[in-house]
């Protein structure tokens, strides 16, 4: 009985934690989401609903102009980084004989523990400088703004890719390789395969954290390069944007949607 | 010793494909440490009008080569109450946050981790999405919260706690607040990492062996979850003594913080000696918390090869 009731009283504390846990996740984005409907230009203040931020939103030639650039540059970011990722992956898990090998465990997760404002400051000068040298980047824009999230983004695709690499089974490789199969037909055929989900991980990864950035951005960035994340923080520095509720919701919204999708690409993936 | 190292590097070249390896390394020294060895440069130069607003370290005229550098960036910075404590209001709040983040975070984790397999991939990816809505939009979510007229303030109203609505933004508490909200899921998702992977039954045996409850936490869950705590904490901690947004949304002029410190010597100032000078100093504060990530990350990832 004294048992039951001890187990109750855990059952209640777990779910009452992950209750309060999750609201307290939740509870900020979900609001602004319900006051993206309010049809007042006071924020705050309900007038009804309705879809007139969502309209001003689409009408919006900055907001749709600083999407597009950052959608590009995020993606091609991404690109680049997952494919820089999945070679520092292999390199630390399956060249044992690699020289110096702390040094670049070292050197590719450095940039995880970089504060983000002393990362854009040292790129700026660096931008600047190589420009004064060797005349390249010619002028700061979307260039540099990509070169700098490739080199942040890098890093935490290493990171998936290597923890996936160094968990599974090598042998599968070895045995491959005893039974005479060429290098490239086991790259391709079995561990393309195996890592695929974390380079998919590692690839939505690297695209939110290049939607993401402010501050690297703001100190790369040059004319004709303003990312979503710089006119919105020029939207709500100083008050409040109803349009920026809006691309709240609708941002969530495309979140959940890819959250979604790679909890089914692990899902299969687990199945298998 | 090195010698050795550049034969190895010589042989193994000729073994495996050179450029599918080194690029990414090249990658980062280039866009990476040597930007970091230039901010070094920059912080010993000294000021002047122009652009770059710099005289550069090293110079060659009729007079011959002259290396022009100086330490009065660092004594300026030190020697002024105003960027000691603008350095001192960082180190709390990110020693605040991480501690709060911890605190809330740990339960979370562990609950998350002991759940049956199927609830426990639904959750997880709960855990998930906030990580990957933008972070300057969780900010101004907050800043909505907070306002005068905002949601909180009704409630509070409504319930009869206050009768005026009070000003809950533009103070440091707002800070701690929206730092912990947006940087809780760095703690959850490396703690779940390592709660995850332990077995549940030496729960069972440390129960069945008559522990307490507070002793199987402390002396069996705590130590396996360890390196988890210690690498969320820092993946907490060194970001936010760099934070400038969280500060710049929802702070007011109480407090001072190193991010907006940096910012405004370089954007509004344009002292880019002071602004290298100041992040020089950023690093050398972090290089403790840092290394002890780097150590623990290579510790745990690579320990079985």
């Amino acid at each position: 009985m004294q048992n039951t009731i001890l187990r109750m009283n855990k059952l209640f504390f777990k779910i009452f934690t992950l209750i309060i846990g999750f609201s307290f996740l939740y509870f900020p984005i979900l609001t602004l989401i319900a006051y993206s409907f309010n049809d007042n230009k006071r924020v705050m203040v309900w007038k009804g609903f309705s879809f007139r931020w969502y309209k001003e939103l689409f009408q919006n030639e900055q907001i749709l102009e600083a999407f597009y650039t950052s959608v590009k540059i995020a993606s091609l970011s991404a690109t680049f980084a997952t494919i820089m990722g999945v070679m520092i992956g292999f390199s630390l898990t399956r060249i044992s004989k690699i020289p110096a090998r702390p040094f670049f465990i070292f050197l590719s997760s450095s940039p995880l523990v970089m504060p983000e404002i002393i990362l854009g400051l040292s790129l700026l000068l660096f931008f600047i400088s190589s420009n004064h040298i060797i005349g390249f980047p010619s002028s700061k824009g979307q260039l540099t703004v990509l070169i700098s999230h490739i080199t942040f983004s890098v890093a935490f695709v290493a990171v998936i890719i290597q923890s996936r690499l160094s968990s599974y089974d090598k042998n599968i490789e070895e045995a491959a390789q005893d039974l005479g199969t060429i290098p490239n037909m086991i790259f391709w055929k079995i561990t393309a395969p195996v890592i695929l989900p974390s380079i998919i991980s590692g690839w939505l990864l690297a695209f939110t954290l290049s939607l993401d950035d402010l501050v690297v951005a703001s100190f790369t960035t040059g004319p004709g390069a303003n990312t979503l994340p710089i006119v919105v923080f020029s939207k709500v520095r100083l008050g409040l944007s109803p349009e920026v509720n809006a691309l709240s919701a609708i941002i969530m919204l495309i979140v959940v949607l890819a959250a979604i999708s790679v909890y089914f690409i692990n899902r299969s993936h687990i199945k298998k | 010793m090195i010698h050795q190292y550049f034969g190895l590097m010589i042989r193994y070249l000729k073994k495996q494909n050179f450029w599918f390896v080194f690029t990414p390394y090249f990658w980062l020294i280039l866009f990476f440490f040597i930007p970091l060895a230039l901010i070094f440069k920059i912080s010993i130069s000294v000021s002047e009008w122009g652009m770059p607003p710099y005289r550069d370290l090293f110079s060659l005229s009729e007079e011959g080569f002259k290396i022009d550098s100086t330490l009065s960036n660092y004594l300026f910075i030190f020697s002024d109450p105003f960027y000691i404590r603008s350095y001192l209001n960082s180190l709390s709040l990110a020693f605040t946050s991480t501690i709060l983040c911890l605190v809330i975070g740990y339960p979370i984790a562990f609950y998350v981790a002991k759940s049956q397999a199927n609830i426990r991939i639904i959750l997880l990816v709960l855990l998930i999405i906030p990580f990957w809505t933008s972070f300057l939009l969780r900010v101004y979510a907050w800043k909505v919260l907070l306002q005068g007229s905002g949601i909180i303030n009704s409630i509070l109203i409504h319930l009869g706690f206050i009768t005026e609505p009070i000003s809950m933004l533009h103070n440091h508490y707002a800070v701690i607040l929206g730092v912990v909200y947006t940087y809780l899921p760095f703690m959850i998702l490396p703690l779940y990492g390592y709660l995850v992977k332990f077995d549940l039954n030496l729960i069972d045996a440390a129960n069945d062996l008559g522990a307490k409850p507070v002793n199987t936490f402390l002396k069996v869950i705590l130590p396996l979850s360890l390196p988890g705590i210690i690498a969320g904490s820092m993946l907490v901690f060194i970001p936010v003594v760099g934070e400038f947004v969280i500060p710049e949304m929802l702070g007011g002029s109480d407090k001072l913080y190193f991010g907006k410190i940096i910012w405004d010597e370089f954007f509004v100032n344009r002292d880019w000696p002071v602004a290298s000078a100041l992040a020089m100093s950023g690093i050398v504060i972090l290089i403790f918390p840092i290394v002890i990530f780097q150590l623990m990350y290579a510790k745990y990832n690579f320990k079985n090869e």
